[in-house]
């Protein structure tokens, strides 16, 4: 049934965390990411949950992950210079494989920035901000119902693949309000990490056929070691060259096991269009008004927008590519996103960035501007 | 003391990496002696830590254990203690760990008394980087990054403790490890947030370049250094020149448990609820 709510983008990732069953919220103030903490604060604690406001975001990416040892479903929240400081432990979630959302509402950067200003600085960062390889998901909604839906659905993937999921906001989607109206593809599951079978002997890092092995909550009676030193399927650490390059390859390779389950993407008029917009975030809502005002004057013109942006949708874009006279690539950087659409399409389409770092958002216009030059 | 060791070790995991002669081997015997008089469930005990030496202590004690990241097993601790609170929480960091990179985490801890231990292996050095100098490396040592000797002043962890509004702060050494046995008995006891500083000796990568030619020599300057606090008070003050108390140093129950302040709030959030 459809229930209407007014929403904001940050509301709404608070809403859609709490409906997946998060119960543990760690987090330090940042703008503008500040509201989803003020909404935890109120909601948890009615919900018998725990909310903290550590001493700053290397702590609450700690305390999340502590919290997650327990089989309690945990989040943060920040922002910019708070992202930076949490790639860490980041790093940590992924290699000793306990669940985590991060919510990182991105502001212009580097440094402090422009820090009430709208930014896709973080797009690389979140998939490459920590040293060493590791895996992640990041998931980039585009409006406030979406912001809804792709919390609760991140919640649900980092229970099922054992991997830190961040979902990549923005300043613009963050503080915007809109009505919403839910509807039953909204509802959200909840889905938790998958136990140790009775029965059978508990390896706590097992190399199972699906990447993905059981999850022993602490307190439950197995008493094991987590790490993020490399460590072999019992968990404890190793030099063993064969040992270290297994578990590496199947922790960084779990997630291209579950590429369907994971990949999310949507084409508008992507089929017959002759140049295709690909774009993600607020960008995005700038690109779709783009291409519905164009359409309207029989233009050919269409857009992929990554909802799940890592691991990167390669084939959707490729496919959608093929045979188009041009890919433009709009994005609130000095571009990050467009060297996959380049890897992905490998010279066969020409593709043109459409950047801004001034603070702003890309209009409408201006793509369309772009559009009807290379048409 | 066999049992001890075959009840609350991972027997499989031995021989340990720590050097001959290091005090971490004493302060893990005196932890699971403690656990024993304590009779807690290994089930129901979670072990933390962060990075150096000291935290590969976790590797080799049979709980819940999780070895961290440099600075942060506090951080790591919170959030295990307050989403399982029925668990009991131990914390073990170096003197780096704990007061260079994890200062901010340690006074933070400190000020908001959550029910969980914390033990510092306080060797006055880095160890497992190789003996460069820490946050408490007294003044004229040398250490492989002061080669002209030591000019930062130290702290002192305890105070540092007690200043941040731990509710109970202990020092033991490797020397006195009955003693130590005692102080973590009483601090898993008290209900808050708990710290036991244990000056302990790394011979190989504090001892070596400052004029200790053994463990035992190290452990002897324990024995004569480490003053029983109750006694310290009665001594004339240039007496203490050099020395430190151990023993219990500071307790209080007057300060809320933080569980049972958040307690107060769940039950506001409630009432708000139902209006
Ligand atoms: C962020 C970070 N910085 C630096 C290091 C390197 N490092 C490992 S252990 C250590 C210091 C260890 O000294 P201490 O905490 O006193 O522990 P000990 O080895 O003496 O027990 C350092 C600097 C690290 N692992 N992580
Ligand atoms: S380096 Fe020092 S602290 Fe580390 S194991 Fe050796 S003696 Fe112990
Ligand atoms: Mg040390």
């Amino acid at each position: 049934m459809a229930e209407a709510k007014l929403l904001s983008g940050n509301d709404a990732c608070v809403q859609g965390a709490l409906a997946a069953g998060v119960r543990f919220f760690a987090g330090y103030p940042i703008t503008p990411s500040t509201e989803i903490a003020n909404a935890f604060a109120r909601e948890l604690p009615r919900r018998g949950g725990i909310f903290m406001q550590m001493e700053d975001e290397i702590a609450s990416m700690g305390a999340i992950i502590g919290a997650s040892c327990t089989g309690t479903k945990a989040v943060t929240a920040t922002s910019g210079p708070g992202f930076s400081l949490m790639q860490e432990n980041i790093g940590y979630a992924a290699i000793a494989e306990i669940p985590c959302v991060i919510i990182n509402v991105m502001r212009y950067g580097p440094s402090t920035g422009l820090p009430t200003s709208p930014s896709q600085g973080d797009f690389m960062q979140s998939r490459w901000g920590s040293h060493g390889d590791r895996p992640v998901i990041v998931i980039a909604p585009y409006t406030a119902r979406e912001a809804y839906r792709e919390t609760g659905r991140a919640v649900n993937l980092s229970e099922t693949y054992r991997v830190p999921v961040i979902v990549l906001m923005d300043e613009i989607l963050g503080h915007l309000r809109e009505r919403v109206e839910f509807r039953d593809e909204d509802l959200v599951q909840e889905i938790s990490r998958k136990g140790p079978e009775p029965g059978r002997p508990f390896l706590p890092y097992e190399n199972t056929e699906d990447g993905v092995p059981p999850f022993a909550d602490f307190g439950t009676g197995y008493r094991y070691h987590i790490t993020g030193l490399i460590h072999d399927e019992t968990g404890f650490p190793t030099n063993n060259p064969v040992e270290v390059d297994t578990t590496m390859r199947r922790v960084n390779g779990k997630l291209e096991l579950h590429r369907q389950d994971i990949e999310r993407t949507q084409f508008v008029d992507a089929d017959d269009a002759e140049i295709l917009i690909v774009a993600f975030g607020s960008v995005a809502r700038s690109a779709h008004e783009a291409v519905r005002t164009l359409r309207n004057e029989g233009k050919a013109v269409g857009m992929v927008r990554p909802i799940t942006v890592w691991p990167f949708p390669e084939d959707d874009i490729r496919t959608a590519a093929a045979g188009k006279k041009a890919i433009i690539v709009p994005e609130m950087n000095l571009g990050q996103m467009i060297g996959e659409v380049e890897r992905a399409v490998a010279g066969t389409v020409p593709v043109h960035a459409l950047n801004r770092i001034d603070g702003l958002l890309i209009t409408p216009h201006e793509i369309r501007d772009l559009v009807e030059d290379l048409l | 003391m066999g049992k001890i060791h075959e009840k609350y070790l991972r027997m499989d995991k031995m021989p340990h990496i720590w050097c001959a002669g290091c005090g971490n081997g004493i302060i893990m015997g005196a932890f699971i002696n403690a656990i024993d008089r304590l009779g807690y469930d290994k089930d129901e005990v979670a072990a933390v830590s962060g990075i150096g030496c000291s935290g590969r202590i976790t590797g080799y004690m049979d709980f819940n254990t999780i070895h961290t990241t440099h600075g942060r097993a506090l951080a790591f601790a919170t959030g295990i203690k307050l989403a399982k609170p029925r668990l009991k929480v131990f914390v073990f960091m170096g003197d780096g760990d704990a007061v260079a990179i994890g200062g901010n985490h340690l006074i933070h801890a400190c000020r908001r008394n959550l029910d969980m231990t914390a033990v510092i292996f306080n060797n006055h050095i880095y160890g497992m980087t190789g003996g460069q100098f820490s946050p408490t490396t007294f003044k004229n040592k040398n250490a492989t990054t002061a080669p002209y000797g030591t000019t930062d002043p130290d702290f002192d962890i305890a105070q540092l403790c007690i200043g941040a509004g731990a509710t109970y702060v202990a020092r033991g050494t490797s020397y006195h490890a009955r003693l130590l046995t005692d102080l973590i008995v009483k601090g898993a006891e008290h209900p808050g947030f708990s710290i036991i500083e244990v000056i302990t000796h790394c011979p190989v990568n504090f001892g070596r370049r400052n004029n200790f030619e053994s463990p035992a020599q190290m452990l002897l300057w324990q024995k004569e250094h480490g003053v029983a606090a109750r006694k310290a008070k009665t001594m004339p003050l240039e007496d203490m020149e050099g020395k430190f108390t151990i023993g219990e140093l500071y307790r209080s129950t007057e300060i809320p448990e933080y569980l049972e302040e958040y307690g107060r709030v769940i039950q506001a959030a409630n009432e708000e609820k139902k209006q």
